[in-house]
């Protein structure tokens, strides 16, 4: 096997927002590794920092939002040391955000808003961006008539399929997905994660997955990072984690949900911790059925416990 | 009552269609058939949760709706106890109203953010006259909370915000303890709370159904949640019913093509298992259904016949309680 390339390395990273109540913090140091040409998958529930995340290593943090502190090496480069980073939108890290099917603009057929995209990062005729459009749709398996449509003539499933389309239309080395199928009926929640997973192959994209149906993660991606209370608590690979989850959240979230084989799912009680007061020592510490005195006094560090998987759990020593 | 037999509920071959456009008389006005001759019961001899299941669109909530009574049938009727889901409201709305409940989907904007949560509860006790005192309503309002195992010391004195999604539509199930429905209709009542707090949602309501013996229609797209609480099935397709029978044998053994798509298209929450076809793009591209005759499934079938364009199917038995509106079970007698 040859050595895996990496695609982005996340290092530390942590993302606050200013409140008049103090700092909260939705991602509160986060590290890790996506390689290249693979589907990384993001998960955990609402409100653990997942999509706060995303914009962090995205450049999009918005004030009273800030980046604390952290690197995010893309390609040798670190994107939040540089100065802007618009010339690697699109071409190099696409962006699908959580709803974006909703924000194609309806007064503009669906191909003059993709050629918009194309034209203006990179300098190529209308005609053949035109041409970029028309494969691109067909390579997401939409027909072509889509391309003269209006927004509001599409279904929701065919217009995910469209903003992914215009996302992977400079064939970006990175795709960043926050929620892609979500919202979306179950026939058409497949056909796109097929489709993702496809495009993956076909143009050797790497895709980050953010979603918090822990189900699709199973279907589409290869490894997984579950995500609580602004940190990472397990990273493997997505057979491991399902399998012979480590962490007790890994493995509490995962029995808590229902499929057509198991008849009994178990919730987890209690309430995940509010971002401006972190509980004190493990961040799940309240919640853990197997929590001893050790967890509420001192963090667990997030270590590799075998070959490419990742605990923050004592535990797990 | 007359009938021994008689529903608890039952829908008589509803329609409900709904005009749309029209501005100013300018636009042409389009009619849309969100139900079409729909036609169920729920026996209520032994309390049972059925599932209505089906996409977006496929008219889950506009029954919600009608039963309720929010809404009034373009042609059929519903009977509640054999009668007229419309002469109960007109004559006896305060019984109807307390008999069947409905929890809704979003655990948000059911509560007034200027009261504090418990006041849905209060409201109950007042408006039905379950207590005779205050100390005995308060009382009556922290048995429902526990009941439903949810802490009144820390839930008092709260304000909707301060909850989780989870803890509000809980709390609406501490309501339903109290009024003691023997009807619940519950449109996606756990589709926007989290996956870990939902089955906690779920068990509360299974624990309900036992205790008060009441029935429930659950409506959710969620293939696995509605096989983990229902007892009964209804597949809904574009406004028809497409196939009904026992939720485990309908999701286990699938008879109409739509169902088997559903079922099939359900993600696996195991890496070992991976869905092995791909779908074909009319699975999901093509047009609304909008054909007077047919098949709804005709456009998508892959089992496509002829007579599926030209006739329409009606739901048959099959099995034992399963019945499927598909021409692939339609000639043998």
């Amino acid at each position: 096997m040859r050595a895996v390339d990496r695609m982005i390395e996340v290092e530390d990273l942590r993302v606050y927002y200013k409140s008049v109540l103090g700092d909260y913090k939705p991602v509160d140091g986060v590290s890790f590794t996506v390689n290249a040409n693979e589907v990384f998958g993001l998960a955990g529930e609402s409100g653990c920092g997942k999509s706060t995340f995303v914009e962090g290593i995205l450049r999009l943090v918005k004030p009273p939002g800030y980046i604390k502190s952290g690197k995010v090496i893309f390609k040798d480069q670190d994107l939040l040391s540089l100065k802007d980073i618009s010339d690697l939108r699109w071409k190099e890290i696409s962006y699908i955000p959580q709803g974006s099917m909703n924000s194609l603009n309806p007064v503009l057929r669906i191909e003059e808003q993709m050629i918009d995209a194309v034209t203006s990062h990179v300098d190529i005729a209308e005609t053949e961006a035109r041409e970029m459009v028309l494969s691109n749709l067909k390579e997401v398996g939409l027909p072509i008539d889509v391309a003269r449509m209006y927004p509001h003539e599409l279904s929701g499933g065919m217009k995910q399929r469209v903003v992914i389309a215009a996302a992977t239309l400079l064939k970006p080395s990175l795709v960043v997905a926050d929620e892609p199928v979500t919202a979306l009926d179950v026939v058409v929640q497949r056909s796109i994660i097929q489709s993702i997973a496809e495009l993956r192959d076909k143009f050797g994209m790497t895709v980050i997955f953010v979603a918090h149906d822990l189900a699709a993660h199973a279907e589409l991606v290869d490894r997984i990072a579950i995500m609580y209370a602004g940190k990472i608590m397990e990273i493997g690979s997505v057979h491991d984690v399902f399998l012979d989850p480590l962490h007790p959240y890994s493995k509490l979230l995962i029995a808590a949900v229902p499929s057509l084989k198991k008849k009994v799912v178990k919730g987890i009680p209690g309430l995940p911790p509010s971002p401006l007061n972190w509980p004190v020592g493990c961040r799940f510490h309240p919640r853990c059925p197997q929590a001893f005195a050790k967890c509420s006094e001192e963090l667990p560090s997030f270590e590799e416990v075998e070959t490419g998987r990742f605990v923050a759990c004592y535990l797990c020593r | 009552m007359t009938n021994v037999e008689q529903s608890l509920l039952e829908l008589e071959n509803i329609t409900k269609v709904f005009k749309i456009g029209g501005g100013l008389g300018l636009m042409g006005r389009r009619s849309i058939k969100a139900l079409k001759d729909v036609s169920f019961a729920i026996s209520g001899r032994n309390p049972i949760i059925t599932t209505l299941v089906g996409e977006s669109g496929s008219g889950k909530s506009t029954i919600a709706k009608l039963v309720m009574g929010l809404l009034e049938p373009t042609q059929g009727q519903i009977l509640y106890k054999g009668r007229d889901v419309r002469l109960w409201l007109k004559n006896d709305r305060m019984t109807y109203r307390r008999e069947v409940q409905m929890i809704f989907q979003d655990p948000y904007s059911v509560y007034n953010p200027f009261y504090r949560v418990e006041r849905v509860l209060h409201l109950v006790v007042r408006n039905f006259g379950l207590a005779s005192s205050s100390s005995e309503a308060r009382n009556l309002v922290a048995e429902s909370m526990e009941a439903m195992g949810l802490r009144p010391e820390d839930l008092l004195g709260r304000f909707p915000h301060q909850l989780s999604g989870g803890e509000r539509q809980r709390l609406m199930l501490s309501r339903i303890f109290l009024m003691k429905p023997s009807l619940v209709v519950a449109d996606e009542p756990v589709s926007m709370i989290d996956v870990s707090l939902r089955s906690i949602f779920l068990d509360n309501l299974l624990d309900l159904k036992k205790r008060l013996e009441m029935s429930c229609l659950y409506i959710t797209h969620d293939l696995n949640i509605a096989h983990y609480v229902g007892d009964e099935m209804i597949v809904l397709c574009e406004g028809t019913i497409v196939e009904t029978g026992e939720a485990e044998s309908v999701v286990g053994d699938p008879l109409h093509p739509y169902t088997r798509l559903l079922v099939s298209s359900i993600p696996i929450p195991d890496p070992r298992e991976k869905w092995k076809t791909s779908l074909g793009v009319e699975d999901i591209t093509l047009k609304k259904f909008e054909a007077e005759q047919g098949c709804v499934f005709s456009n998508r079938c892959p089992h496509r016949m002829e007579i599926c364009i030209r006739e329409t199917p009606s739901l048959i038995s099959l099995e034992a309680d399963r019945q499927a509106a598909c021409f692939l079970y339609g000639k043998e007698e």
